[in-house]
């Protein structure tokens, strides 16, 4: 099975302040096969990618297209070199239509004939099958169809390696099968795909080879059929899996405390249907339901995120009021936001600032935590959860993203909440790191906090969670406790079923 | 709501009422003159000329008065064209630009409405308007400039502090001098615009006294400018006015400039007068066609050691 | 160990470094061509004080109200993403303000001149939170809502005053604007001291800088995490209009008179450039008062080296442009980025170099 090798990278560095990003890592793609990318975060993929496509420079080693070297300094070397990225987010422009997606900024003159343009269009699209018609606008088509759009922008390029980052993140398992039928159809004409994504069901479905990483090194190269999925999950994280399973049994031996933490009657806000919560203290329950299901806006709801509009909410027993996250915080309860880059990190500032703030913000302003206080206050944090950053300076936006969410973990941690929220905290974030935070929610339910957790993986929920509340359509439809708290129940009651 | 409503509705009712019965009030026998002016915000110089008028077209002189203020120049055109529609007698203007006023002149002279300009000439015909009554810049600069050559100083060096460039009080007032600098007579040590602005004024003093060169003249486009340099001398300890070693030169005529001038810090300041609504009121009561279409005010200068309380309350703008 | 250390030299001044490499240029430029130019010396004003006199004295003393306004408008510009362009009108209704107080009383002595001052605050800080509650509750652009006072600012200091240029004269005054007798300092400068000093008191004693970095980076996860952002944005343009009465006060006092139409023109845009110059991100976020300031004394030696040349002050604002389209040029990602790259192959290569050379 000696395929001609189309893309051979050698000894790649790539240093980072601080950080070895990068370390003498090889990878090697062959024609026509889909190459699955795995790692961690932090692992270097992200790094690996950049330095292909010439967003980031390497500091050493060597990059061969076809056997001939290439230099590439800009993502516009890259395109030359025929390799092209589709990227997690879309970066097309959805008030263009397709055609002009597909050829925007390749055009040289700027006297372009549109029909022509249309009819090269539509070509590509039947040839490759992608159900989209080239005069529609972008913005009308599917998430997968426009993923597939800028796929096919990069097949008309010429490209002959095509990089995948995250394709699947937000698609549907329909749009997904279209996608893999792209993929496969791109394989029979001699593309290299490299593809990167956290489902690993997905790299068995439609990868020819897994490629592992792990803290910038390379870990190895294998033939997927014969990598077990355990085994692959143990070489990204580097350690056996043993404490994965065991995770589940401990919080059976848990004993509740009795007395109810939070309390709420009817609450509800602009984005939230009224509903009843409840959850005592030391308890982790969960909201689970399909995007859109109301799992979310429920618990803004709770932390006062969107304008609470009606309801009485009981702490401890007492009635307060809760209007806004301030007033939620001042009563002990903390939240993790599900949007973790848009309402959970301040990129530009630093960990050990961004570690502080909520802290700072409950003191108030007028009594600033002091500079050495925050600082042993960062460093506590760092060390207890394992953050890995060059220093507690470094801005949070240039960490990875497992690492970015223990920050923002350590946030609330400080200000020492008796309820947690936790909206996602796990999503985008590798293996590894999932386990810290499903073990850390357990630990801090032993403690006695309140956990509310919510997480798009049912399995995960089933494994911290002692109650789980099932939304659809904005309202909560079951309640799930005790034998209850198993994969098919939950299933039956998201579809539908009894209760 | 709706009683909020109904009482509003009365209260405009009421109002409107009030304001037709006020107009039947208004006398025949009285001069109307509409007047469209800058406004008094401008500067001191408009300011005075606004009072001025109001003061001089007054019902007590047998004037109605009506007054439009405003900076642009399309403003200015529809108000004129009210005036004419309303019916005035004369209407006077000071215009804001100097073009786009031929038609609303023609038509004013149509309805047989006598047009006086003041302080701004505009673009049009002679034949459009009575006459214009204005300030020579370049002879105030002329008269200041002649002033200066009777100090009879062994030499000239001069620091110029123009007003904003283009401006016609900048170019009167900068002509004089510009003269005297080719011809030899005097030395230019810095031209430079504050435009109008008196911490630009003193920073270009500054300038000077800092690279160590030598003056004795300063001739400020303005009172202000000439405030400004004057700050500067003064944080350098160069002395100056009447006993002092540089004189200064300002313009416009504030009072609180004449003030300066008496107590003798100062050395000259020129005359920019606003009162033209007494020669135009004048012309209106004679009757006559002006002898000439342009009537040049008449501008003082007024030198430091001659200047009396008196002048400063006659003549000074501002309080 | 040594290496880190000049690894830090190098980036430490980080967003400093293009204000600082100006400055110096400027410094270098001036001494070339006129080597006496940052001679200072001691001379005696019309009141018989000494004083300090000279080029550099002037550009620190006339940087003054820039400097001031920079500060403010750098807070301002951290936590709305945008910029106050009404500062000069709003400075001159400040001034009309404090003059008018003044002018109200039989005689200006030291009581008078605080009231006159605090007023003159107050209507500013007013002025402020009519701009602030525009940016902040109505979420309008900062330079529309902005636009509205730079379009009717200077109209309004006409109405406060009536007359076009009113004057005022005291020793007070004098004093502010010009030296105090027997400090060698222009006032203007120990002025601009005190409010930097203000500034870091304020943001020792308070989380402001925190809070308004938060909400400039990040608006939404800053609400989140129970920081009223509405509140930190309207603040900001109040610390501003406190700025703004100063640098209005200040602008006044230099000459003792007050001309609505020219008192601090066009400085919005100096304080802007300052801003930027500065290295602040005019998108709001991470900022440096320090880089602000040291920004408005870049413009104003710009200022003065051009007027010591005798370039004509209609040419000046030209002038300005290039080397200020330089500046930001510099100061931009891309040539950052490019330079960046430069230095860590230049570093690259001598790590190569001593590496060859401890094998051998």
């Amino acid at each position: 099975m000696q395929e001609e090798s189309l893309l051979t990278m050698r000894r790649i560095d790539k240093r980072f302040p601080g950080v070895l990003a990068l370390n003498g890592v090889d990878f090697t793609l062959r024609k026509g096969e889909i190459h699955a990318l795995m790692g961690e975060n932090g692992a270097g993929k992200s790094t690996l990618i950049k330095v292909l496509t010439g967003v980031y420079q390497m500091d050493g080693g060597e990059i061969r297209v076809e056997g001939e070297k290439v230099s590439i300094h800009s993502p516009q070397d890259a395109q030359n070199a025929g390799i092209s990225t589709v990227y997690q987010e879309i970066t097309l422009c959805p008030n263009l239509t397709v055609a002009e997606n597909m050829f925007i900024g390749r055009s040289r003159g700027a006297w372009v004939r549109q029909n022509k343009l249309e009819e090269r269009a539509d070509e590509i699209l039947t040839k490759l099958g992608i159900p989209a018609r080239s005069t529609q606008l972008l913005g009308s088509c599917s998430l997968a169809v426009q993923q597939m759009v800028a796929i096919a922008r990069a097949v008309d390029m010429q490209c002959k390696v095509l990089i995948l980052d995250e394709p699947t993140s937000s698609l549907d398992d329909k749009e997904v099968k279209q996608l893999f039928d792209l993929m496969r159809d791109l394989k029979k004409q001699d593309v290299g795909i490299i593809f990167v994504t956290h489902f690993l069901d997905q790299v068995y479905e439609v990868s020819d080879r897994i490629t592992v990483l792990r803290n910038g090194e390379l870990v190895g190269e294998y033939l997927t059929e014969e990598l077990p999925q355990l085994q692959l999950v143990s070489k990204m994280i580097g350690k056996e899996l043993e404490e994965l399973s065991n995770l589940g049994d401990s919080e059976e031996e848990k004993i509740m405390q009795p007395e109810v933490f939070y309390e709420a009657e009817g609450l509800s806000s602009t984005e939230a249907l009224p509903f009843d919560f409840s959850i005592r203290k030391g308890e982790v329950n969960g909201f689970t339901g399909l995007l859109g299901s109301g799992r979310s806006e429920s618990v803004r709801a709770i932390f006062g995120a969107d304008k609470v509009t009606g309801g009485t909410v009981k702490i401890n027993g007492k009635p307060v009021k809760i209007q806004r996250p301030i007033d939620a915080m001042k009563h002990g309860i903390g939240y993790l936001a599900e949007d973790r880059k848009r309402d959970g990190i301040i990129a530009e500032l630093s960990v050990r600032e961004n570690i502080i703030l909520a802290l700072q913000v409950m003191n108030g302003m007028w009594r600033p935590i002091s500079r050495s206080e925050s600082e042993s206050f960062a460093d506590e944090y760092i060390k207890v959860l394992n953050i890995k950053t060059a220093s507690r300076e470094t801005p949070v936006g240039s960490l990875s993203g497992g690492n970015q969410q223990k920050v923002i973990l350590a946030r609330w941690l400080l200000t020492h909440p008796d309820y947690l929220i936790l909206d996602e905290p796990t999503r985008g974030i590798d293996v590894g790191t999932k386990l810290e935070i499903q073990k850390l929610v357990l630990k801090l339910a032993e403690e006695g906090v309140s956990v509310t957790f919510i997480s798009s993986e049912v399995e995960e929920m089933l494994r911290t969670c002692s109650r789980l509340i099932v939304m659809r359509d904005r309202h909560a439809v079951g309640e799930l406790t005790g034998k209850d708290l198993n994969q098919t129940q939950v299933m039956k009651t998201i579809a539908g079923g009894e209760s | 709501m709706r009683k909020f409503k109904a009482l509003f509705l009365v209260m405009i009712l009421v109002v409107c009422c009030m304001a037709t019965a006020c107009k039947k009030d208004d006398k025949d026998d009285k001069i109307k003159v509409g007047v469209v002016n800058n406004p008094p915000s401008e500067s001191g110089y408009r300011e005075a000329n606004v009072k001025d008028m109001e003061a001089v077209f007054s019902e007590a002189n047998g004037y109605t008065l009506k007054t439009f203020y405003s900076i642009k120049n399309d403003e200015q055109l529809q108000a004129a064209q009210g005036f004419i529609t309303e019916g005035v007698d004369y209407l006077l203007i000071s215009a804001a630009e100097t073009t786009g006023w031929d038609d609303v002149l023609k038509k004013a002279k149509e309805a047989g409405i006598k047009v006086y300009l003041f302080d701004r000439m505009i673009d049009v015909d002679t034949s459009l308007y009575e006459a214009a009554v204005v300030s020579d810049m370049a002879k105030e600069g002329e008269t200041a400039v002649n002033w200066l050559l009777s100090q009879n100083l062994p030499e000239y060096k001069v620091i110029h502090i123009q007003g904003a460039m283009g401006s016609d009080a900048q170019i009167g007032r900068t002509g004089a001098l510009d003269k005297q600098f080719e011809s030899g007579k005097m030395k230019k040590v810095v031209q430079q615009t504050a435009t109008w602005d008196e911490a630009e004024a003193k920073k270009i003093v500054e300038a000077v006294i800092n690279s160590g060169e030598d003056f004795n003249v300063i001739y400020a486009e303005n009172d202000g400018m000439a405030k400004g340099a004057v700050a500067a001398l003064d944080e350098a300890g160069i002395t100056h006015g009447v006993d002092g070693k540089v004189i200064v030169m300002g313009f416009d005529c504030n009072k609180w400039a004449l003030r300066e001038l008496l107590a003798g810090k100062w050395n000259y300041d020129g005359q920019c007068s606003p009162f033209q609504a007494q020669i135009i009121s004048d012309l209106i009561k004679s009757g006559k066609a002006p002898a000439s279409k342009q009537i040049i005010n008449n501008e003082k200068g007024f030198d430091a050691k001659a200047l009396t309380q008196n002048d400063i309350d006659t003549y000074g703008l501002g309080e | 160990m040594k290496k880190n250390g000049k690894k830090a030299f190098l980036s430490g001044f980080g967003q400093l470094t293009i204000p600082l490499i100006a400055i110096a240029l400027l410094v270098v430029f001036n001494l070339i061509r006129d080597p006496g130019f940052f001679s200072i010396g001691i001379s005696h004003n019309n009141n018989g004080n000494p004083v300090l006199s000279g080029n550099i004295i002037g550009i620190i003393n006339g940087a003054s109200e820039l400097a001031v306004l920079a500060m403010g408008m750098t807070l301002v510009t951290a936590a709305c993403g945008g910029q106050d362009i009404s500062v000069g009108a709003a400075a001159a209704i400040a001034g009309s303000v404090f003059v008018k107080v003044l002018k109200s009383g039989s005689a200006i002595n030291a009581g008078t001149v605080i009231l006159a001052f605090v007023m003159a605050c107050i209507v500013a800080m007013l002025f402020g939170t009519f701009n602030g509650t525009l940016v902040a509750v109505f979420k309008i652009q900062p330079m529309i809502a902005t636009l509205i006072l730079y379009t009717c600012g200077r109209s309004i200091a006409y109405w406060i005053n009536g007359g076009a240029t009113p004057t005022v004269s005291s020793p007070i005054l004098s004093g502010i604007g010009s030296f105090i007798p027997g400090v060698p300092i222009p006032t203007p400068v120990l002025i601009v001291v005190a409010m930097a000093i203000l500034f870091k008191l304020l943001f020792h004693f308070t989380a402001l800088g925190l809070f308004t970095q938060s909400v400039g980076i990040n608006g939404s996860a800053a609400r989140l995490n129970g920081i009223n952002a509405t509140f930190i944005k309207l603040l900001s343009f109040i610390i501003l209009g406190v700025c703004v009465a100063v640098s209005g006060c200040i602008g006044v006092s230099r000459l003792g008179l007050i001309n609505h139409e020219t008192l601090l023109i066009d400085i919005e845009m100096d304080t802007i450039l300052a801003v930027a110059i500065g290295g602040n991100s005019l998108g709001g976020g991470k900022f440096k008062l320090s880089g602000s300031i040291i920004g408005a004394y870049v413009i104003q030696m710009l200022t003065i080296t051009l007027y010591a040349m005798k370039v004509p002050s209609t040419d000046v604002k030209a002038y300005k442009a290039i080397v200020i389209v330089l500046l930001v040029v510099i100061g931009s990602p891309v040539i950052k980025e490019r330079f960046g790259r430069w230095i860590s192959r230049l570093a690259e290569r001598r790590r190569k170099v001593s590496a060859k050379g401890a094998e051998e």
